[in-house]
């Protein structure tokens, strides 16, 4: 829902009448118009996938990554400003190596996500600095299991077993939301600023209406190895032909198979991915 | 020669530690000397000292420094505590004790001996001598400490080791893996009490303090409750009895 602040959007430090800071909310939109990355948390690790829209043809494949490892145990897919998420990729290595050498262990996936928020949250707060334009997953595997974290603009950062940012979040959180069972517990909410769609979610979750018909697959049962290739169908399927160009699928995984080290997923995965995510479209084509 | 006495001079634990981890948790030990020169400035002081509630540091060397170390730690683990929202483990505690050492060589003079239990690795035992090495031990044994007592006349410079040396030997024959903990203290009790005996910079009473997951025991075993060594024996047979007692000599 787009509403223009007039007169009180020029500030990120101040409020409009009705309690909202429209630059944030300018900032979230810089990140729905970016190319959609997807994380889930399986069984044994997490996948993150990234719908890399390729701006020119004369582009290298594999260059501009968008997926960063930020420590031996964790990886972090950015979207929106890719200079925006340069700098939070930077300083999420800085804290999580600070945290090492002063604690002796690799930082927790949960610590690592409340600094990276905290610091996306100091950039809303004075004046002299602009949001970050972007929106981080953050897949990690420490001593308490594997764990996914979305950072936004504005600085909340929540714990998902799914997560879907840019433009395609909305048709690839259905098939998500689908994919996932919502256990009783977790802290599971999708566009936390919208109290009344987080509400309608869960009342149907917890009806059953939504897990009931289109349940397709349990994350909670899943390997890693065929998570990557629901993400990959996912993102070949939210992708959008006629409005987008072409598009690389950059995907990595942190998960016991990979010995809880964050790296790009192996090549013949990958293509194996593509492949089964291709012949899924053309299923669905001809349906 | 001289008995001059420096009651300001730095106070040094000539000390037994000891840490040990059986199957389950770890027992840390520790005697109750605090020495100035050749005076016992504190006949029952406490050298197990509380990080956490499931981490506890045996400290030895200069008393000053290890407790102004132990305060740091305690509140940098006190701060990571209520950030991470668990109890911290016992690995980061070494880690910052360590640290603390290490930048601070130049200045201190302590070693310590960290040991705790949490729940993912169980019971632990760190050392982390004199320039600030951290090693992970199933059992560890008091660290040297030499207090240089530039005040007091006769004595320059005690002797390196502590009581602590005294027990190497012992431990190679008596420690084993997989203890019980009642097993585990009675080596630590033991092994205490074999360095009073020998060690003159150790004395007291016998501390310990046992961490697992059901929490934290302190035992106290004052010298009557201990094990006599050797010399210490009753006489049995001795010719000084069969002689009769000598009548005293009166002038």
């Amino acid at each position: 829902m787009s509403s223009i602040g007039t007169g009180y959007d020029l500030s990120v430090t101040t409020f409009s009448p009705d309690g909202r800071v429209f630059q944030i909310e300018y900032a979230a939109k810089a990140v729905d118009n970016s190319g959609t990355v997807i994380g889930i948390k399986c069984k044994d690790g997490i996948v993150l996938g990234v719908e890399k829209l390729i701006a020119s043809k004369m582009m290298l494949p594999g260059s501009n990554r968008r997926i960063h490892s930020v420590h031996r145990h964790s990886g972090m897919a950015v979207a929106g400003l890719a200079a925006d998420g340069r700098q939070i990729v930077a300083r999420t290595k800085s804290e999580a190596t600070n945290y090492d050498s002063v604690y002796g262990e690799p930082i927790p996936v949960k610590e690592l996500a409340e600094r990276v928020a905290s610091y996306v949250h100091l950039c809303t707060l004075y004046w002299w600095l602009r949001p970050f334009g972007c929106g981080v997953i953050l897949g990690g595997y420490d001593r308490d299991g594997p764990q996914l974290y979305m950072v936004e603009p504005s600085g909340v950062s929540y714990r998902y077993f799914g997560a879907a940012i840019g433009k395609g979040r909305q048709a690839a959180k259905t098939e998500v939301i689908l994919l996932s069972i919502s256990i009783v517990g977790f802290l599971l909410a999708f566009r936390p600023g919208r109290l009344d769609q987080c509400m309608r979610i869960l009342s149907l979750c917890s009806l059953g209406v939504w897990g009931g018909e289109i349940e397709k697959l349990k994350l909670t049962d899943m390997t890693c190895r065929q998570g990557v290739i629901e993400v990959a169908k996912i993102i070949y399927g939210v992708h959008d032909e006629a409005k987008d160009k072409d598009f690389e699928l950059e995907m990595s995984w942190v998960c016991d198979e990979s010995n809880r080290q964050h790296q790009k997923v192996p090549d013949e995965l990958l293509e194996e991915a593509k492949a089964a995510a291709k012949a899924a479209l053309e299923e669905m084509d001809a349906d | 020669m001289d008995q001059k006495m420096d009651f300001n001079a730095p106070h040094s634990m000539g000390t037994t530690i000891i840490g040990v981890t059986y199957n389950g948790g770890v027992v840390l030990g520790a005697d109750s000397r605090t020495s100035t020169g050749v005076y016992v400035a504190n006949r029952a002081s406490d050298k197990i000292t509380q990080l956490t509630d499931n981490v506890y540091v045996c400290r030895s060397g200069s008393a000053a420094d290890s407790q102004v170390v132990s305060d740091y730690v305690r509140y940098f683990l006190h701060q990571h505590t209520i950030q991470l929202g668990q109890p911290a483990t016992v690995k980061v505690a070494a880690n910052l004790v360590r640290l603390l050492s290490y930048n601070n060589k130049n200045f201190l003079e302590t070693g310590l001996i960290v040991g705790g239990w949490d729940k993912y690795e169980g019971g632990q035992i760190y050392g982390v001598p004199l320039g600030g090495t951290i090693v992970q031990q199933p059992f560890a044994i008091g660290e040297m400490e030499d207090e240089i007592l530039k005040n007091h006349c006769s004595i320059e410079h005690c002797f390196p080791g502590s009581g602590s040396s005294y027990l190497y030997g012992f431990f190679d024959q008596a420690w084993k893996e997989g203890m019980t903990k009642d097993e585990a203290e009675d080596l630590v009790k033991k092994a205490v009490s074999l360095a009073i005996a020998r060690d003159g910079a150790s004395g007291g009473v016998v501390r310990t303090v046992i961490i697992n997951s059901e929490g934290v025991t302190r035992n106290f075993y004052p010298g009557d409750q201990l094990p006599l060594w050797h010399e210490e024996l009753e006489p049995q047979n001795s010719l000084l009895d069969i002689l009769g007692a000598p009548e005293p000599m009166n002038i």
